[in-house]
């Protein structure tokens, strides 16, 4: 790391460079708002809404969107029950992006170290790490998800395992096939005859290449981790009461479909609108990441200035 | 070729078995289905019978071996739910899935090249701005949202479709349309970048030189080689598609590999989950290596590897 930093003519782009990039482009722009936004308020919302969007109003069952009288909350339209649908899509932010979030970190975890292992080592351990992939991949994820779940019983923590475990292969293909091309290169190669450790030639070394793609996959799987819960809440077989996600809420909703479209229809806006969010940042990360590509986002700065 | 063809085949098998090991322990683990079956208050006697009749009663081992040999002659045992050999429910069931997952990445691949192809000719251009929106969108919306927004909107309010059943073509409509968004809104990126550097190659401008006509250029000479990537990412989604193809069956009631296995595994019926587990890997296996061969043809390159 020191050689990197005492390297005057080509420092790494520094925090405020990349946000100055972020500005530049105005849908990432956007999308980061969006997802930071969605955070904030699944990180304060639910301690300050109290009782709102749990406590049960038999006058407002089924209340349609778009009527203030019955306060703000109230804007996305009530539930079966009578619960402020916005209030409890905020509720549902914490235990989805939380979910997500650790499965996403688990998968990506497990995945890299044996990707790095598979990687730098191959031979028999690293054969025999692929072939385990090939077992994960050979089969539709959301199928293997359902009987695992079937078996476990559907709590939270393993549909978070379960999420993690049908993930691991993207992560440790890409790294595995990142590393394998690294490992030759005459940096690594130095470090190895000057005698750096392998822990240190693999962490020092390596890694912090593999770092910017593995940073742009974490992006595109939060959102494909995120739909997946969804459908697995959906058949019934992710997330329980009293605990709910955006993907329950479609999933309760679809009862009410004929008479009370609201139920079903805000919770997939917000389910499509962080995945979207997230799939055009990742498209930004992507290019922001690649030395190769950036010009392309610094030429936009410049043309505009 | 035929040297990779067979190595793969072989690690296949392997992966194929250690996936039916894996799902006999893991039903197993459920408890026994005797409790789903008969009346809570049956008699000892009837559940014993009732075990012995299905082989419950014998070692985990036993059972196994027992399994194993019936594998040999593709008898996967008999469905306790219905009495009927759980490969012939599977057998019937799989036209109707395999057809749904056709039409569906038949759909997505023409929007994709089209689209992909249209955007690509002129780069930046508002047709090309609003093309990558939209597929981004696209690939964003979680399925089981969509076809339930659909029902909503096609067959509960305009009443076009029907809401369920396989009866008649009208029936198709929705599910296969649901089914291809995603598919659709990745691979029209993908074609349109390959279309892009496709069409920034020396003999497009050797076309264009010559006066050829740009759909001549876009669809004669360009798009022949920008299939390529197109044709991966598509097989990539195969076993994407049957997971969109569980929940579109469950939604609007096709009889489908899917719902036959969400059943099943909700009914703990072994014999037939076991059999769909099988089934399903194999098909995914026998679509990944026609697509080898399609490429083998498609690029002369890979034909002596």
């Amino acid at each position: 790391m020191t050689t990197q930093t005492a390297n005057p003519e080509r420092p790494k782009p520094a925090l405020w460079s990349i946000l100055a990039l972020l500005r530049r482009d105005k849908f990432a722009l956007i999308a980061a708002v969006f997802l930071s936004i969605t955070l904030l308020a699944a990180l304060i919302a639910p301690p300050l809404l109290g009782g709102t969007g749990i406590d049960m109003d038999l006058m407002a069952r089924n209340a349609p969107p778009f009527e203030l009288e019955r306060g703000f909350w109230h804007i996305l339209g009530s539930d079966s029950l009578g619960r402020p649908i916005l209030a409890r899509i905020l509720i549902a932010a914490q235990t989805t992006l939380l979910i997500a979030a650790a499965a996403v970190a688990l998968s990506m975890v497990v995945g890299v170290t044996l990707g790095l292992i598979a990687g730098y080592r191959g031979g028999l351990v690293g054969d025999v790490i692929m072939r385990l992939t090939d077992i994960v991949m050979s089969f539709p994820s959301l199928l293997l998800a359902l009987v695992v779940l079937y078996i476990f019983g559907p709590a939270i923590s393993n549909v978070i395992l379960v999420l993690a475990i049908t993930r691991v292969p993207v992560y440790l293909r890409t790294t595995r096939a990142e590393v394998m091309e690294i490992r030759n290169r005459m940096f690594v190669i130095a470090a190895e005859v000057t005698g750096a450790s392998v822990f240190r030639t693999v962490f020092r070394h390596i890694l912090p290449m593999v770092a910017p793609t593995i940073a742009t996959l974490m992006t595109i799987e939060f959102a494909f981790v995120m739909l997946a819960e969804a459908s697995l809440s959906f058949l019934g077989l992710g997330v329980q009461a009293p605990e709910f996600t955006w993907g329950v809420m479609v999933a309760e909703g679809r009862a009410y479909l004929a008479t009370a479209w609201w139920l079903s229809f805000w919770p997939g806006v917000f389910i499509a609108l962080v995945t979207m969010s997230l799939n055009l940042l990742s498209n930004w990360l992507r290019i922001a990441t690649d030395p190769v590509q950036r010009w392309r986002l610094e030429k936009e700065v410049a043309s505009d200035e | 070729m035929a040297y990779y063809l067979t190595k793969r085949t072989i690690w296949s098998a392997v992966s194929l078995f250690g996936l039916v090991v894996f799902v006999f322990f893991m039903a197993r683990l459920t408890g026994s289905p005797v409790d789903l079956y008969l009346p809570i208050d049956a008699p000892e006697s009837l559940r014993a019978d009732f075990e012995r009749i299905h082989g419950f009663d014998l070692p985990l081992w036993q059972q196994f071996v027992g399994f194993l040999g019936g594998l040999l002659t593709f008898d996967f045992g008999e469905s306790l739910r219905q009495g009927l050999p759980a490969l012939d429910l599977v057998l019937q069931a799989m036209p109707t899935t395999l057809l749904l997952a056709l039409y569906s990445i038949g759909t997505a691949l023409v929007v994709a090249i089209v689209t992909g192809a249209l955007a690509a000719w002129k780069p930046n251009s508002i047709f090309d701005r609003i093309a990558t929106v939209l597929s981004l969108l696209g690939a964003s919306l979680p399925n089981f949202w969509v076809a339930i927004v659909g029902v909503l909107i096609f067959s509960v309010t305009l009443r076009w479709v029907p809401t369920s059943g396989t009866g008649s073509a009208a029936q198709w409509v929705l599910p296969v349309l649901v089914l291809a968004i995603r598919p659709a809104g990745l691979l029209v990126q993908v074609a349109r970048s390959s279309m892009i550097s496709a069409l920034s190659s020396a003999y497009v401008k050797t076309a264009q030189a010559k006066g050829a006509a740009p759909a001549r250029i876009i669809f004669i000479h360009a798009l022949r080689n920008a299939m390529l990537p197109v044709i991966t990412v598509a097989g990539d989604q195969a076993a994407g598609i049957i997971n969109g193809a569980v929940i579109v069956e469950t939604i609007f009631g096709f009889p489908g590999v899917g719902k036959l296995l969400i059943d099943s595994i909700m009914f703990r019926d072994f014999a037939v989950v076991q059999a769909g587990v099988m089934v399903t890997a194999v098909a995914i296996f026998v679509l990944n290596f026609s697509i080898d061969i399609v490429y083998a043809v498609l690029d002369p390159r890979t034909r002596g590897q």
